[in-house]
């Protein structure tokens, strides 16, 4: 083989060198965006690559135009909401389809798996006339409410509980145990690192919904992020470092967040890939 | 007596199990499952060009929304955007996962490095890549220079699906390297021993090794991507606003764009939603169908 008459030394250099050229392909427009968010306007111009003439005005320009600290406030109500409800939701009915039987059983499971083959972008159509005859336009009800309940969670957590060994249950009965104090005691500490990783991509999946809050919030002060990025954007077409200065205050938070549950992160993102 | 009982018991749970699955079954029912019967009425509806006075005239409303040059146009630009990000997606995230997946000092870092974008919105990568390009300030405009000087890559009609795409493909990278390097990881290493045992040089090791065992771990990270694109609205609403001339009017953008045609046409909205779910309906079935193939291999 071509390859192993190589010597070991000159095949790990070419690995490294590879492995560094692209780690900069991929961190260069982060780079760019944090060397634009901390220059004046006036320089934006100038040595575009290297942070000269550093200064917090943009970041603060930025922040005062685009009423960021607001939509921060509202983002993180709105993901925790969700979060928390979505976790509570899938538990619930995962429980209900793993562990109890009553009639119906199957076909309401079928229900649940066929909502996963509706696109949220086929049903906006209809969830914004649904919202606004809520009264729900500009409300923490109407940015959460919609997504409150997912079959994937149902879904995910279900197939934690069937592993669990139904030797559990009867030990547990035998204790003298509800199905309420099963739930609570025992299948949800089992189900822990799940639940974690559901909850981790719950609060993702809010914090960057892109379509509904552009949809739904029309008042400035209801803006989530990614509503009031975009506001900022269009604001600001002429001011392209004031904008740039916007997204870093928008993608901070989500690196920090990541960068504490990137175990979780994993797990999350590959639930569908590998079998449990 | 006896079927008394079993009947009893069959309804036992029942009560519990309702207020268990209530919550779950409201909301997927009234913003998943109503929507979506909604839609499919309201899609028939004819509607005056206000988007007032919406009437029931028949269901061919659906055959002209599906034969109609912007419907067909934007489908194409939809299609086009998934053809150009999920294969270079796809051999991209499994480039880097092959390349950081060795036990050596440092790959920590490249692994946080390369899964970095996962950490993006659309908006926010979307506004990077747009910073990059804008040509009287971008970094890349200028590296590029001729047609992403003037108009700009993202204004001229001939590569702004392109420039959506690239910017689209990394904004998914660190997905999908997240997901293959987890593909990576659950390889047996003795199949990499006898497979070298057996003389497999490098490029044959991967081949016959890791590709296929990859097989089940591509086929979801290919449908996540090929799914998301069909579904893709922000980059296309931030980055070109549909434009130039419809080039980048997905089928998202024709529903919801701003610079939509069919903006304030509920009717013709809804009907262009049902048939995006069609259409996503028809690769989730193709999805399941791949599922089944792979156990039948697999078992």
């Amino acid at each position: 083989m071509a390859t192993s008459t190589m010597p070991r030394g000159w095949r790990l250099a070419g690995r490294y060198t590879l492995l560094i050229a692209l780690a900069i392909v991929v961190l260069f427009p982060i780079w760019v965006m944090l060397v634009g968010a901390f220059k004046p306007g006036n320089k934006v111009l100038q040595n575009p690559l290297l942070p000269t003439h550093v200064t917090l005005d943009t970041l603060r320009e930025a922040w005062r135009d685009g009423n960021l600290g607001r939509a921060l406030v509202n983002s993180t109500i709105v993901a925790l909401i969700v979060t928390v409800a979505q976790v509570v939701t899938a538990v619930l009915s995962a429980y209900a389809f793993a562990f109890l039987r009553f009639p119906g059983r199957t076909f309401v499971f079928g229900v649940f798996l066929a909502t996963l083959l509706v696109p949220f972008e086929a049903t906006v159509v209809v969830n914004r006339s649904t919202v606004q005859d809520l009264g729900w336009l500009n409300s923490y009800q109407g940015l959460a409410v919609p997504f409150l309940a997912t079959a994937f969670g149902t879904f995910l957590v279900r197939q934690v509980f069937l592993t669990l060994p139904k030797d559990l249950r009867e030990a547990a009965r035998m204790d003298g145990l509800g199905h309420l104090g099963f739930l609570r005691e025992v299948a949800v500490p089992l189900a822990r690192p799940t639940l974690g990783a559901l909850a981790l991509f719950g609060f993702l999946s809010t914090w960057n919904q892109y379509l509904w809050p552009t949809t739904i919030s029309t008042d400035d002060d209801w803006n989530t992020v990614q509503s009031g990025l975009r506001a900022l954007a269009q604001a600001q077409i002429d001011k392209p470092n004031l904008v740039i200065a916007g997204t870093v205050i928008v993608a901070l938070p989500i690196f920090v967040i990541l960068l504490v549950f990137q175990r979780q992160l994993v797990r999350g993102l590959t639930a569908g890939a590998v079998k449990g | 007596m006896t079927r008394d009982a079993a009947s009893r018991r069959r309804w036992r749970d029942a009560p519990l199990a309702l207020a268990m699955l209530a919550p779950s079954l409201v909301v997927l029912g009234a913003f998943v499952l109503y929507p979506l019967a909604r839609a499919f009425w309201l899609g028939h509806q004819r509607c005056d060009p206000t988007g007032a006075n919406c009437q029931s005239n028949g269901w061919d409303q659906y055959i002209d929304v599906f034969r109609s040059k912007e419907f067909q146009q934007a489908f194409g630009v939809t299609f086009r955007f998934a053809l150009l990000t999920v294969p270079v997606g796809l051999a991209l995230g499994i480039g880097l996962a092959v390349l950081a997946d060795k036990q050596l000092r440092g790959m920590g870092f490249f692994r946080t490095v390369f899964s970095s974008t996962v950490a993006t919105s659309v908006a926010v990568a979307s506004l990077m890549w747009f910073f990059l390009l804008n040509p009287s300030v971008g970094v890349l405009a200028d590296w590029i220079g001729g047609v992403a000087k003037n108009p700009g890559l993202l204004q001229d009609e001939g590569t702004a699906l392109w420039a959506v795409a690239v910017s689209s493909i990394w904004a998914n990278l660190g997905f999908t390297f997240i997901v293959v390097t987890a593909g990576l990881q659950s390889i047996p290493a003795d199949l990499y021993e006898s497979a070298y045992v057996d003389g497999a040089g490098g490029w044959m090791r991967f081949s016959n090794v890791t590709l296929p065992m990859l097989g089940p771990t591509l086929l979801f990270a290919g449908v996540v991507l090929t799914s998301r694109a069909f579904q893709s609205y922000g980059e296309f609403d931030l980055l070109t606003g549909g434009g130039p001339n419809g080039s980048t009017t997905s089928l998202t953008y024709l529903i919801y764009g701003n610079n939509s045609i069919i903006k304030n046409n509920s009717g013709l909205q809804a009907a262009v939603a049902v048939l995006l779910f069609a259409v996503l309906l028809v690769l989730s079935l193709l999805q399941i169908r791949g599922v089944e193939r792979r156990v039948h291999y697999g078992n």
